[in-house]
């Protein structure tokens, strides 16, 4: 499996990341030789192993449905590049949703 | 619908879970407290922060597999779908996606003409909601994270609907069942309930599916009915008219009672979900199964039918009183109390769910407690008052939730069921109408109702009616044979 400069184009755009033409030509040799050492661990046969999901074989690590205390409103919009009272305020989202 | 076609419809559906504290942090679930004011450094998706999943969350969701015929599986884990959005900070949902903890149920609905069908339930997962973006304030967009980490589950159908009526009665199912297992508050309106159609057409006999489009915005029961029902007619004709379906979102709009395309986003639906590295595996094991189906409650097919053989109420009856939990729940209170179990439901049925409809409140903070109802329908069996009073007090009690014992006492309506009274007010009434006993006499036997109107009226409706008709005609024979 390779990447073309399309499928590069199109990662890139799903991440919001913008490349120059140069950035760009850099990008594909690098990608694809990390497939291509993808595509070595392919050869091993793993038939008869089970997926893994986690590295760690910890399971049901819960916490009781108990409230904690909240930050203020103040703290949670202090990150924010913009504000309209008490809400983050973004650019407007193109889609309807 | 034109008959050459058959629709194909599959549902999704978001129920938000009635717990205390969100999906994978400690801050609150509830609705309309101040923007941004339940949120904290993990719902609000800061670098570094580590979500720890809500045992509850998988509690409800077992149940609810359990409820509508899943396997639970042993193992599930969580996965990242990935997008950007302004109301899911961290760029990603977490969910589930190739391993949910409920897959392969069903449920049967009862159309109205009798027929059941079993529906499919493809799979039932658990994930976080989204916070609240408002669009419609001029140029930015505002948002609101409180609701972001509030707990989901999603329950995805097999596409084994055929008609809007199906789907609305799968609906219908869903919420009864979360609001028996008191998961879920199934408001629709209120978005903690959400259904998303998933519609295509065929021609009869196809068994290939069509290309199919998904219906949002739906936003009542009567909504998404109807909202089906449109698009399944505009795909039959841009067929008709020999055009081709676009896969794409449509927005339903309640209003206009038409669909328009959402402006979706170019590469929307590639979505690279991968294992969320954060949260560890779930297992469900076969001891806390069992003791998660300890809370399993009554359902409400079998309540229905134990209210039919138990209390052998009619089915309609038993039917409409196990619609609701907290319904069923205050008909069993009254019926506690007294064991005319049919009065006990006609009253239910007519004067309670009447004034529910109209104050549009809610029976748990209905004014008459079950437990005086039951005493009103005991003081009609014991003779104490007249039907027609009990509908009287009634409104007495709606007023405040008086004991209606101590209401029949103050307000001295307590029926006349002393014989000497009774012959008393009938001799005055005789008397005073001279010409109507005549007429009676001469076979006009209808003038009874009168004379019965009369009494009631005297004695301000107390007297006991079947006593009043016995004297009324034993003394209008007597004066027939002349003593
Ligand atoms: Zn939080």
């Amino acid at each position: 499996m390779s990447l073309s400069k399309k499928d590069i184009e199109h990662i890139a755009k799903l991440a919001k990341l913008k490349f120059t033409d140069e950035e760009m030509a850099k990008m594909e040799p690098q990608l694809n030789s990390v497939l291509e050492y993808m595509d070595k661990l392919s050869e091993l046969d793993t038939d008869n192993v089970e997926p893994l999901s986690h590295p760690v074989e910890n399971i049901n690590v819960f916490r009781d449905d108990i409230l904690k205390d909240s930050i203020s409103t103040e703290d949670a919009l202090r990150n924010a590049p913009k504000r309209d009272e008490n809400y983050f305020k973004v650019p407007k989202v193109i889609s309807n949703d | 619908m034109n008959n050459k076609y058959e629709a194909v419809i599959g549902l999704e559906v978001h129920a938000q879970l009635l717990t205390e504290s969100k999906i994978f942090c400690g801050c609150s679930t509830k609705f309309g407290n101040p923007p941004n004011s339940n949120v904290c450094p993990v719902c609000l998706g800061h670098p570094g922060v580590l979500p720890v999943l809500n045992k509850k969350v998988v509690e409800f969701a077992a149940l609810m597999g359990m409820a509508t015929n899943c396997e639970i599986k042993e193992k599930s884990i969580f996965a990242r779908k990935n997008y950007f959005y302004p109301d899911s900070p961290k760029g990603w949902q977490t969910s589930q996606f190739e391993e949910p903890i409920c897959e392969n149920g069903h449920l049967d609905i009862t159309l109205s003409d009798g027929t059941e069908k079993c529906l499919g339930i493809t799979r039932i997962h658990m994930e976080e909601d989204a916070g609240k973006s408002i669009h419609d304030l001029g140029y930015d967009t505002c948002v609101d994270l409180n609701r972001c980490g509030v707990p989901l589950i999603e329950i995805v159908s097999e596409p084994d609907m055929r008609s809007p009526e199906d789907a609305y009665l799968y609906l219908t199912k869903i919420k009864q069942i979360i609001t028996y297992l008191g998961i879920c508050d199934g408001n629709m309106e209120e978005g903690s309930l959400r259904c998303d159609a998933n519609i295509s057409i065929r021609l009869k006999g196809e068994t290939e599916l069509g290309t199919k489009t998904e219906v949002k915005n739906m936003n009542s029961f009567r909504n998404v009915e109807k909202a089906i029902a449109h698009e399944i007619e505009r795909q039959i004709e841009i067929v008709e008219e020999g055009g081709r379906i676009i896969q794409q979102t449509l927005l339903w709009d309640a209003d206009h009672e038409e669909v328009s395309p959402m402006r979706s986003k170019e590469e929307a639906h590639d979505y690279r979900y991968f294992p969320e590295p954060d949260l560890m595996p779930v297992v469900v094991s076969e001891e806390w199964k069992a003791e998660i189906a300890k809370n399993l409650p009554e359902l409400p097919e079998a309540r229905k039918a134990r209210f039919i053989s138990e209390y052998k109420i009619p089915e309609y009856d038993a039917a409409v009183l196990t619609t609701e939990r907290p319904l069923a729940d205050y008909y069993e209170k009254v019926i506690s109390v007294t064991d005319d179990y049919k009065s006990a439901s006609n009253w239910v049925m007519t004067d309670v769910l009447k004034i529910i409809k109209e104050d549009k409140v809610d029976i748990t903070e209905f004014k008459v407690s079950p437990e005086n109802l039951g005493k009103l329908i005991n003081l009609i069996n014991n003779n104490t008052i007249s039907g027609k009073i009990a509908k009287s007090v009634f409104p007495e009690m709606l007023k405040e939730d008086k004991d209606p014992e101590t209401i029949v006492k103050d307000k001295n309506l307590v029926q006349i069921t002393d014989t000497s009274a009774i012959d008393g007010i009938v001799d005055t009434i005789l008397d005073n109408n001279p010409g109507q006993v005549e007429q009676y006499l001469g076979g006009k036997e209808t003038v009874l109702g009168f004379f019965v109107g009369q009494v009631m009226k005297e004695s301000r409706g107390k007297a006991n009616p079947q006593m009043v008709n016995e004297t009324l005609k034993k003394k209008l024979e007597e004066k027939r044979t002349g003593e």
